[in-house]
């Protein structure tokens, strides 16, 4: 008995730990952010600034963890409010975790792929070319 | 009875003033001679056509069926198909119509038509421009099927009235003088200006559509009502070097590491395809703008 009470007391602290973070917009707008700052670090390097192998291999890991949590960020509750997100999202919501498998098979590439400058100068280009993908069509910036 | 006169005196008045003009015979002479398509393709890409005529649902820019649904105020536009195909697209115009279609905004039947189709901006364009332009279309494949016809409200449904529009609205073909400035900053102003037609969407419009000219460039909603289309002028790229904005023409990535998105991604497709100092030159324009400010809501 005391031990079915602990469980369920562990339950709900677990519950309310997911529903304390879970606000969907507020992580959506965290792995954006994370996302862009990895994202000038990368494009700086394709313009020219000195390569780093590690600074390529963490912007990777951030759009890979984009790309694997983003699609649960997106549930019915979290279309309005402080967010950039059009309503098509909800309209074709399998297009839209479609681009992100793609992003993360495209990041899982890459990962494997880049191991110095001319390989990473090759393949990030085209890796790139998914972020303007959903934001040509499932964002809208209001300033 | 006298006002019965006046009415049909005004009507007639109407009707008149409401003519399509005709093209210029010094552009019908200009654009006869034979163009160079290989030149015409940077023309297409200042020009972005296929941002609003390339076919829906596939990804080749080339393929200019038209018929994707441009959504505005005044109802739904659908762009025609100018592919080379004779019986549905422009493959059987000449290219004084075609010249008279982008320059003037007037159909080979002599019909108006809605500036949905930037020619406020393309009349800029110079004839040879026009010209080679019109040769490369030529080259692209042929496509079969037209675009729905436009869906509006009344009376924008009236097409002549689009001829009492323009001799209120349609700006000169030519540029003022800009003594001092540079064949750079020239070349920019013609390409945002003229085929870029940046302003037709970076910039408020009155009640009839018609671009707000002390506002132009600084911004506007976008006309499918998704957010704002960014102010262009020193007040909104004021912490962009000009490196940024070359950059993010040429690749779409912004200062912050953001992808622009939106129409601006369609667009930065085609500024990609563009020569660099073309890019460059645009970037020396819009940093020379003075500073402008747009209230929401004017």
């Amino acid at each position: 008995m005391k031990r079915w009470v602990l469980a369920g007391l562990a339950l709900v602290v677990g519950v309310g730990a997911v529903l304390a973070d879970g606000d969907a917009i507020v992580q959506r707008r965290k792995l954006m952010k994370a996302n862009g700052e990895a994202t000038k670090t990368v494009v700086a390097m394709l313009k020219g600034a000195p390569f780093d192998l590690s600074a390529v291999q963490a912007a990777l890991k951030s759009y890979g963890e984009a790309a694997a949590t983003a699609p649960a960020l997106f549930p019915d509750d979290s279309k309005t409010g402080d967010t950039n997100a059009l309503p098509a999202i909800w309209d074709d919501k399998a297009d839209v975790d479609a681009r992100f498998a793609k992003l993360a098979a495209d990041v899982k590439a890459a990962s494997a792929g880049i191991v110095d400058e001319a390989s990473f100068k090759a393949q990030m280009p085209a890796l790139l070319k998914n972020c303007g993908g959903c934001h040509e069509l499932y964002r809208a910036k209001k300033s | 009875m006298a006002g019965l006169a006046t009415i049909a005196a005004l009507g007639a008045a109407a009707w008149l003033a409401s003519a399509p003009l005709s093209l210029d015979p010094a552009i019908a002479e200009a654009v006869a001679a034979p163009g160079s398509a290989s030149a015409g393709r940077i023309v297409f890409f200042a020009g972005g056509c296929d941002s609003c005529h390339m076919s829906p649902g596939q990804s080749d820019p080339l393929r200019l069926g038209g018929g994707r649904e441009l959504k505005t105020p005044f109802g739904s536009f659908y762009p025609p198909n100018i592919s080379p195909d004779p019986k549905d697209g422009i493959g059987a115009w000449s290219a004084q119509d075609f010249a008279h279609a982008l320059l003037d905004g007037v159909s080979p039947s002599g019909e108006h038509y809605y500036p949905a189709f930037p020619y406020t901006s393309y009349r800029r364009m110079s004839a040879p421009d026009v010209r080679d332009l019109f040769a490369f279309l030529r080259t692209l494949p042929a496509v079969a099927g037209r675009a729905p016809p436009h869906a509006l409200a009344f009376p924008f449904t009236l097409r002549r009235g689009l001829g009492l529009w323009k001799r209120l609205f349609l700006g000169p073909r030519a540029f003022p003088d800009a003594p001092g400035r540079d064949a750079a900053w020239k070349l920019g102003r013609y390409l945002v200006e003229g085929p870029g037609h940046c302003a037709e969407c970076h910039s408020p419009r009155n009640m009839l559509g018609a671009i707000l000219a002390h506002r132009r460039l600084t911004g506007g909603p976008l006309p499918e009502g998704k957010g704002k289309a960014p102010d262009l002028t020193a007040a909104g790229l004021k912490d962009w070097s000009n490196a940024d904005i070359v950059e993010a023409l040429a690749s779409g990535f912004t200062p912050t590491g953001d992808s622009l998105g939106g129409p601006m991604a369609a667009t930065v497709r085609n500024t990609a395809e563009l020569p660099p100092a073309y890019r460059e030159a645009i970037v020396d324009y819009l940093k020379s703008l003075p500073a402008g400010a747009w209230r929401p809501g004017e």
